[in-house]
């Protein structure tokens, strides 16, 4: 398999190269995550994070062949050779692969990621019927690990200022719980040129979320709240 | 050396769900807490579990803690302590009801209230069907937990140092422990973080096994620590093997599969589980069914063309119920075994899951300093599955697991909130030779120029532990599997690797746990060869039954020249009357 890899190693190299390997797989390395482990074991120098490879812990994203995706539950079959491998694009790279998410999640904690619910707690479950709590699907599952908000040209241009999709999915989907109290604060924390409004539908998001999940709506949603608000 | 150190009330190592809910407990309690992740904490393996977090709510039918109890006890092959259970089962309700009001998105039922399903070995009436006690949130529950837990930390503003490893504990003269010995994986920093207590929550090390579950990081780190320290692990040998693993990949398929409806066949297409377990079948405990699946395919009716597997089906169940209840499953299953499970049977096999056995510590978290009565390793705490308290005994009921981490989490929480306000802890000064242990391991990797290859003596560990200690076990393998792993430890103790850089080093990180991976898989070899007797997980050809006049007792590891020890189970609870071990038919 012929791959073409983003290096550097601010201890060594004054610039990030590409480097290319073609490795020997074998016939169980069928995820391209298999294929970066088999090159680790003979480049040990390659780095990257990765942890529960199926895809739910978020923890290896990256940009292959130019889309951001999970390494591990991305076939290598499905790929066209070489395939070109890069750190999630618009973050400080740390070393190789492994970008800086500070501010990714920065942006994650600032919409209040929690339920808000003063009220006391009752002895029992708050009651929520099935269909409230379908408003949570498709919302909830996210994993954080950043494919969407790091295909978004808002977000790059503005990482510090836009909430990115993955944060305004979040946002949402304390919204769409009936159980918070907390949905105007919410709206009042969004109601801003940058943190909300950046976003311009452009749909990127959507097309890499390695869960299938859909921000835009969900942004459109808190679009819809704010409008409703003011009539 | 110089070396930096801070100062902290309380360290938690390991942001999964026993280090998240400790952790709040700790932080709102308005300590200084420093909670370290080699991870960002949702990306822990508690975000893999699927099926459910169990509590007899009773929500749908009849159910309550006794009889949740008696089926952890039976469960356990009467190996689990029965105060513990009580303990756990009793508080099974709370823990569940606080998850909730924190936010966590369960399924409801048509009332508004937490839906539950059925799960293996989970009965109303001590033993008479299967019961609806998993509460689940669709096959996502332990995703859904693990972000509600991260969530009400940053609620509670909880401080976490992401992606810092511990390397040892830090122990005096007196065998108090007095923090620990980090590293920040992005600088290569090492730091002393003193602290007046230490809660381990390391989480499981199913990377011991060649064919598992576990995720990459899950490499017994908190129990390699504790071994180095003296320290022992206790009922090493019994590890799960989960009924349901993709074949080939491992990747995990939720007992709820079966909660839900589905079952196993084997190549004839004959639902086998029937001659196994007459009452539940498919819904047996997971040792039963892994037992019985391995001995079709040891007969030759496995599937497939090398008769090597069991088929999973569901298709019964419709499209409809599969994307409302096994999402996770069905996306799964396409990704890992190319089948769409609302048409085709999933190939599964018997694969390693779950460690029941870890740091020995009582109810409340505290460690235990031995086997002989009830001393504990003052400042040191574990919960989860890398502590053995022991409720899961020789084998874990499934959605037993969540629970376990959210009791005993607050548990040991709660404990050392009380010691610290009792005063009872205190930072007691730094022994000079504090972190001698892991900056010589370190520095002897660092210095390397040749040595053992770090990936191979990992490949050698993996192999040898499926081949000689999986679910049946013979004497003279054992043995042999106790010889090989003695080599394996001595090539784990000469690890060497290229990179020398001191950023992100991933390299340097895999030989540090595979270190601890190595003392995790010899008190696992010497324990299981050892103990003489078939019970729950551990099944043995020469000693097939379950002998409870000498065996009914926990093993203790100490690292030191494999010594074992041993010490009795509890069968006396809390405040109900004994399950007395009886014969284990379901």
């Amino acid at each position: 398999m012929r791959l073409s890899i983003y290096r550097y190693n601010p201890d060594v190299d004054e610039q990030p190269y590409m480097q290319d390997y073609d490795i020997a797989l074998e016939p169980t390395d069928r995820m391209l995550l298999d294929a970066l482990i088999r090159l680790k074991s003979t480049d040990d120098t390659f780095s990257f994070r990765r942890s529960c490879r199926e895809g739910v812990c978020g923890s290896d994203a990256m940009n292959i062949n130019g889309k951001n995706g999970l390494a591990c539950i991305t076939k290598v079959a499905d790929l066209k050779q070489p395939v070109v491998i890069r750190p999630l694009p618009g973050l400080p790279v740390i070393r190789d692969l492994i970008v800086d998410m500070s501010q990714f999640f920065k942006q994650y904690h600032s919409v209040t990621p929690y339920v808000v619910n003063d009220t006391p707690r009752p002895e029992s479950e708050r009651l929520q019927s099935p269909e409230d709590r379908e408003e949570l699907n498709g919302l909830y599952e996210c994993i954080l690990c950043a494919c969407c908000s790091t295909s978004c040209p808002s977000f790059w241009w503005n990482p510090d200022k836009f909430v990115g999709p993955a944060g305004l999915l979040q946002a949402y989907r304390f919204i769409a719980d009936t159980r918070d109290q907390a949905t105007n604060e919410r709206l009042d924390n969004l109601e801003d040129p940058y943190r909300l409004f950046r976003c311009h539908s452009i749909m990127n998001c959507v097309d890499v979320c390695p869960k299938g999940l859909n921000p835009t709506r969900a942004i459109g949603k808190i679009k819809d709240l704010l409008v409703k608000r003011t009539v | 050396m110089a070396i930096t150190t801070r100062k902290f009330d309380a360290v938690v190592v390991g942001a999964g769900g026993s280090g998240l809910r400790a952790a709040l407990q700790l932080a709102e309690a308005n300590l200084r807490v420093a909670v370290l992740s080699k991870v960002f904490p949702t990306r822990s393996h508690t975000v893999a579990a699927q099926g459910g977090v169990s509590a007899s709510l009773g929500n749908e039918e009849p159910d309550n803690w006794h009889w949740h109890m008696y089926d952890t006890v039976k469960g356990s092959d009467y190996l689990g302590d029965q105060d513990a259970i009580e303990f756990m089962c009793r508080k099974a309700n709370e823990a569940v009801i606080e998850l909730e009001h924190y936010g966590m998105p369960f399924d409801r039922l048509d009332n508004g209230k937490i839906y539950q399903r059925p799960f293996g070995g989970h009965t109303s009436n001590y033993g008479e069907r299967a019961v609806k006690r998993a509460c689940a949130a669709a096959d996502r529950t332990g995703h859904a937990m693990l972000h509600t837990l991260y969530q009400r930390n940053v609620r509670a503003h909880t401080q976490f140092f992401v992606e810092w490893m511990a390397l040892d504990l830090i122990r005096n003269q007196a065998g108090d422990v007095l923090g620990v010995v980090a590293m920040e994986m992005e600088t290569g920093e090492v730091m002393v973080l003193h602290s007046k207590a230490t809660l381990l929550a390391t989480g499981g090390a199913g990377r011991i096994y060649a064919a598992s579950t576990n995720a990459f990081i899950n490499t017994g780190d908190g129990l390699g620590m504790a071994a180095r320290a003296g320290i022992p692990l206790e009922d090493m040998e019994f590890w799960q093997f989960h009924p349901t693993g993709v074949a080939g990949a491992g990747v995990l398929i939720t007992e709820g599969v079966r909660g839900e409806g589905g079952f196993l066949l084997n190549k004839n297409g004959e639902r086998f589980m029937e001659r196994y377990a007459p009452t539940v079948k498919d819904l047996a405990s997971r040792d039963v069914v892994s037992r019985a699946m391995a001995t079709e395919i040891k007969e030759g009716r496995g599937a497939g063309k090398d008769a090597d597997h069991i088929l999973l089906k569901l298709d019964h169940l419709g499209a409809d119920v599969i994307d409302k209840r096994l999402p996770g499953i069905r996306e799964i299953a396409i990704k890992f075994a190319n089948v769409d499970p609302a048409k085709d049977p999933i190939p599964v096999v018997p694969t390693c899951h779950y460690m029941m056995g870890g740091i020995p510590t009582n109810m409340n978290g505290q460690v235990l300093a031995g086997s002989n009565g009830g001393a504990i390793v003052k400042g040191l705490y574990a919960a989860g599955e890398c502590a053995c308290v022991s409720v899961h005994g020789a084998n874990r009921l499934g959605t037993n697991s969540l629970l376990d981490l959210l009791v005993f989490g607050k548990a040991s929480g709660e404990q050392v909130v009380m010691d610290l306000a009792a005063d009872v802890l205190s930072h007691q000064d730094l022994p000079k030779d504090a972190a001698d242990r892991p900056l010589s391991r370190l520095a002897r990797m660092d210095s390397a120029k040749s040595g053992e290859d770090v990936f191979e003596v990992g490949a050698e560990m993996r192999r040898t532990m499926q081949l000689h200690c999986g679910v049946f076990r013979f004497p003279d393998s054992l043995a042999e599997g106790v010889r090989k792993m003695n080599e394996v430890s001595k090539r784990a103790g000469q690890l060497f690797f290229k990179d020398k850089s001191k950023v992100f080093n991933t390299a340097r990180v895999e030989a540090l746990e595979l270190e601890n991976l190595v003392e995790v898989a010899m008190s696992t070899m010497v324990s299981a060869h050892a103990r003489q007797e078939s019970r729950g997980a551990h099944d043995r050809s020469d000693f097939p039954n379950r002998d409870d006049a000498q065996w009914m007792k926990h093993t203790f590891w100490y690292k030191d020249n494999n010594r074992l020890e041993y010490r009795p189970v509890q069968l006396k609870p809390l405040s109900v009357e004994s399950f007395e071990p009886k014969a284990r038919v379901y």
